[in-house]
């Protein structure tokens, strides 16, 4: 029996409500008629219908989910090829400068790894673009989904790879049939860190664009560092409400699965 | 007897150091303890045996204080300790899982509850070194709990239990986690601890080897209730109930109806030959016992209680040269003396066409009710001739499990029930001659079995 | 050979992309400003050959790290970022134990809903969360319209463009950071272990110091880095929340950058921030290390 006293109930509504209330706040304040903060003046969606008709919006949100959507993809292929590399290939020389490498970019300040990418973009002549924030993307992503599958392929158990191998696959057989489908969850989840944090990326991002591609973060930045704006409100209405969707649905299909295969494991057992 | 028996339970002056009164406690709608009383006295060793889910952990947290009895009273030396919280209870609680501290030392951990307790220095550093001997652990003293292996684990949370010097020292499941000849080992040793210390021990376990083995008294539990209280022996000879006896060891259970034994002990009836079809649509009156194996249980019971009272089993004595008998001439053959049946008791019908079984022993009071006769496995007698038993059962061996020191043999009888017989090895296998497919003779004593009201 | 190739993919990318530019900054902390494209030298010729890299390496010098010791705005900026990201870590401390530790004595059944609840801000993005302060804080913001509307204060309260609101959002954002090891730590104790201590005579409270406490250190000291190391390089947070006086060594960098053009004393700037770094990165590290032999 867990205690779970009247302090332990206030910690948690307390602590809940500091982390939602500003959120709700935002959602509450996005369907204001008015542009202010301070006056309630009516229900109203139309800062959703400005927002939605603002072109420079919607450019921005495309340029983020088409960088999103590619650096995350190359990301996770990278990452859990680093992460097989450094929980399976054993010994290599240099192996300390990989892990260090794969390390490092996840505690390096985003204004270090922003300024040192668009000095090399500078260095080596390339146009600052989408394909440059694609690429300073993948690389701190990388680095995080290989943190995400190597904690899921350090508790692998290898004698199913040997069996695989036992029976005649190649190696490749065996990673793709056997090793893949088992540490798929990790991948998976590798692949949405990725695609989150590509998202939400401002630093990284300002440093290397150009003039050619702004992301919505760069777009939001540049908004709201002047003052409160409705039309953000209503963004960030609208973002919340999709990762909510998204993660409790996530969440739902995890519990679901595991619902079916407890019942699949009691049926199993009566038999 | 030179030796005074410690048995304060029959001493009507004697003051129980534990009392339960009528204690209830219900967690929502399950009840885990029903209306329970019991006394517990001073220097026992007392055991709660039972399946899990029985009530015997929720007791013991109750002792200890992380719980409170619904309805009813607990009395620690006349004083009720319901309320008490457990922090303020000179009862003192060995964890299933140790719960040692493990960002503390050995030496730390058991001084912890005399550090609590604001005793000086010197005094915790000379008590911590008497219970670091007292469990061979000095050696360890500076170590951490995940430096030392499980049976020295073990010993860590008996000594930090034992550190405080407390009136009550509770067990839960204290031999667990440990390998099978650890866990003899340590048995002993704790009896030993137990003795040397004068600590009422009150341990909790589902294992009946353990709790005959160590406790002085045995609870056995069942949904709440305690079915029988008694000494390791009585509730293993003398079982109150049938589950009591099928709980404890191997037993098997012939049911079947008592009939009062009032006239003088006749001669068996000589065995007519098989009537086969009649058993056929006769009920199995024979209660199949599910657990296959034979334990170790009854094979310690048996070599060292008793062999030594029984003696040998007749079967090795009986001499080899003799050919299987036949069915025609175990008919023919006539027993060469009546057996020496004591009067009174009951008889038993149970099944037709088989004669009743005598149990001289049996309560007159169970006259014309359905009964179970309880029979362990070692009373059983097996061998290829007609045995000079009051009571023999035929059949065929269908299985032998070899244990080394005894042998279990499950015989299918005439009518197709099945009953174990166990017989210690006392010759090397090759000189046996008992083996699969052998028709034999089973045959027990009229005071072997125990009668008991069938509850089914 | 399928095993050099496996191993080379990452490695090269991550040498090009990661380690490499790293240099470049390390190489262009050590040039001069310059009003050229780029705007620094002096520049690499190789067509010059031996000469051009030795007229190269003389030019190279420590002035820009010179230069950070004499202008008091850098270290003092350091200082600032430091003393910053110390007092919003203990603050995101005693708010988020509290918080781990009620989900960690929470009924089984709401445990992985908690946790939910703790991660979901986390997918949200990070900006946004930072800007719903800025709407609270504001002058005419959520806090003080409530404020005055029920009386408690005449005049508006200034807490937007202060250290005040810097410290708000740092604890905000990060807040999961601390309470997720915490948490875990706290889940993975054995229950017993408090009811043995409880059995030994140890009061509730004194069983939280004794043994709870002890037993999350882990956790404790794995969520104090994982708020302090990001909160000293932060920029977005200062940027939005903090006022012209909040000090923090990651505006510094971008207004160096992006205002000044100064490229060389940016990149000194930042080869210092990640020097002062390394000591807290080593000491998480090591204790990890340390956490995961006592694991095993």
């Amino acid at each position: 029996m867990r205690r779970f006293s009247w302090f332990n109930a206030t910690a948690l509504s307390l602590g809940f409500a500091f982390l939602y209330l500003p959120m709700i706040v935002l959602i509450v304040y996005s369907f204001n008629e008015s542009r202010l903060v301070t006056v309630w003046a009516g229900f109203s969606t139309k800062w959703y219908g400005e927002l939605l008709r603002n072109q420079e919006y919607l450019d921005a949100a495309w340029v983020t989910l088409k960088v999103a959507l590619m650096s995350s993809t190359i990301a996770t292929v990278l990452g859990t090829l680093a992460a097989y590399v450094l929980v399976r290939a054993g010994r290599f020389s240099g192996r300390t400068l990989f892990s260090g490498m794969i390390y490092a970019p996840l505690v390096m300040p985003e204004v270090i790894t922003g300024l040192s990418l668009l000095l090399l973009f500078i260095g080596i002549g390339l146009d600052r673009g989408v394909l440059t924030i694609v690429l300073a993307h993948t690389t701190f992503a990388m680095c995080y989904v290989s943190v995400v599958v190597s904690s899921r392929l350090a508790t692998f158990d290898r004698s199913l790879e040997e069996a695989a191998l036992d029976l005649g696959a190649t190696p490749f057989d065996s990673f793709r049939l056997v090793t893949l489908p088992i540490i798929a969850p990790a991948v998976i989840s590798g692949w949405l860190l990725a695609f989150t944090l590509s998202l939400d990326d401002l630093v990284i991002a300002s440093f290397t664009t150009g003039p050619s591609a702004t992301t919505l973060p760069i777009k939001i930045f540049s908004a709201v560092r002047l003052g409160v704006s409705p039309e953000i409100n209503a963004l960030s209405t609208i973002m919340i409400g999709l990762v909510t969707i998204g993660v409790i649905s996530a969440s739902l299909a995890t519990k679901r699965a595991a619902v079916a295969r407890a019942r699949d494991e009691q049926a199993a057992a009566r038999t | 007897m030179a030796e005074p028996v410690f048995a304060p339970w029959t001493d009507p002056e004697a003051k129980p150091l534990i009392q339960f009164r009528n204690v209830t406690k219900r967690f929502g709608d399950f009840t885990a303890i029903d209306d329970l009383t019991l006394d517990i006295y001073e220097r026992e060793f007392f055991a709660l045996l039972g399946p899990s889910g029985c009530g015997k952990t929720t007791m013991m947290r109750m002792l200890a204080g992380f719980e409170t009895p619904t309805e009813g009273h607990i009395l620690l030396n006349g004083q009720q300790i319901d309320t008490v919280p457990p922090n303020k209870r000179a009862v003192n609680m060995m964890f299933q899982s140790y719960a040692l501290f493990p960002h503390l030392t050995v030496f730390d951990n058991i001084a912890f509850g005399l550090r609590r307790e604001g005793k000086d220095k010197d005094f915790i550093q000379a008590r911590v070194d008497e219970m670091l001997r007292l469990t061979r652990l000095s050696k360890f003293a500076k170590r951490k709990p995940h430096q030392i292996s499980g049976g020295q684990r073990q010993r860590v949370a008996l000594a930090r239990s034992l550190a405080k010097a407390p009136k009550l020292l509770l067990l839960d499941e204290p031999l667990g986690a440990l390998d099978k000849k650890l866990r003899e080992e340590t048995q002993f040793e704790l009896m030993d601890i137990q003795e040397k210390t004068g600590t009422t021990f009150v341990i909790v376990t589902h294992d009946q080897e353990e709790a005959m083995t160590v406790a002085s008294r045995v609870a056995v539990m069942d949904e709440g209730r305690i079915v029988q209280v008694a000494t390791p022996d009585v509730i293993y000879e003398a079982p109150n109930s049938v589950y009591v006896a099928d709980f404890i060891g191997d037993v098997n259970l012939i049911r079947g109806v008592a009939k009062a034994r009032t006239a003088a002990p006749q001669a068996t009836p000589a065995p007519k030959p098989v009537p086969e079809p009649a058993t056929e649509a006769a009920q199995p009156a024979l209660n199949r016992d599910p657990r296959p194996e034979p334990n170790a249980m009854g094979a310690w019971l048996h070599d060292n209680l008793l062999k030594p009272i029984l003696g040998e089993r007749p079967e090795d004595d009986a001499p080899k040269a003799l050919p299987a008998p036949s069915p025609e001439e175990t008919a023919k053959a006539k027993p060469a003396a009546a057996p020496d049946i004591p009067e009174g008791g009951l008889s038993i019908d149970w099944v037709d066409g088989q004669p009743a079984l005598i149990a001289a022993n049996g309560d007159a009071a169970l006259d014309g009710k359905k009964v179970v006769l309880a029979l362990r496995p070692e009373k059983l007698s097996i061998g290829k001739d007609r045995p000079d038993a009051p009571n023999v059962l035929r059949g065929k061996v269908i299985d032998i499990g070899y244990l080394g020191n005894i042998s279990t043999y499950h015989v299918e009888l005439t009518d197709g029930t099945k009953v174990k017989a166990q017989v210690a090895n006392t010759r090397r296998i090759s000189r046996r001659n008992i083996t699969w497919e052998d028709d034999v003779w089973l045959g027990f004593t009229a005071t072997a079995g125990i009668v008991l009201e069938d509850e089914a | 050979m399928r095993r050099f190739t496996l191993i080379a993919i990452p490695y090269l990318w991550l040498l090009a992309l990661f380690l490499v530019p790293f240099l470049i900054v390390v190489k262009i902390s050590l040039s001069d400003v310059a009003i050229a494209r780029p705007p620094y030298m002096p520049q690499l010729d190789l067509s010059e050959g031996w000469a051009g890299l030795k007229a190269f390496f003389s030019e190279l010098d420590f002035e820009n790290f010179a230069f950070l010791t004499t202008d008091e705005l850098y270290w003092k900026s350091y200082l600032s970022s430091l003393r910053i990201a110390l007092i919003s870590t203990l603050l995101a401390l005693v708010i988020g134990y509290p918080i781990a530790y009620g989900m960690a004595r929470a009924p089984d059944e709401w445990r992985p809903t908690l946790l939910m609840l703790v991660i979901l801000p986390f997918w949200t993005s990070f900006l946004i969360r930072v800007y719903a302060w800025k709407v609270i804080l504001a002058g005419d913001g959520v806090l003080n319209s409530v404020l005055v509307a029920t009386g408690i204060i005449s005049e508006p309260l200034q807490i937007l463009n202060t250290n005040t609101a810097v410290f708000i959002g740092i604890v905000y954002t990060y807040l999961p950071f601390m309470i997720l090891p915490i948490y875990s730590a706290l889940e993975k104790m054995d229950d017993s272990l408090l009811e043995a201590a409880e059995d030994l005579g140890a009061s509730r409270l004194s069983a939280f110091w004794m043994i709870t406490i002890p037993l999350s250190k882990g956790g404790i000291i794995a969520g104090c880095f994982l708020v302090f190391i990001p909160s000293v390089g932060e920029f977005v947070i200062p940027e939005l929340l903090g006022g012209s006086g909040t000090l923090m060594i990651g505006r510094v960098l971008w207004q160096e950058f992006f205002n000044n053009l100064d490229w060389p004393l940016a990149s000194a700037v930042a080869v210092v921030l990640l020097a002062i770094l390394v000591i807290p990165i080593m000491i998480f590290q090591r204790s990890e290390d340390r956490a995961r032999e006592r694991g095993e």
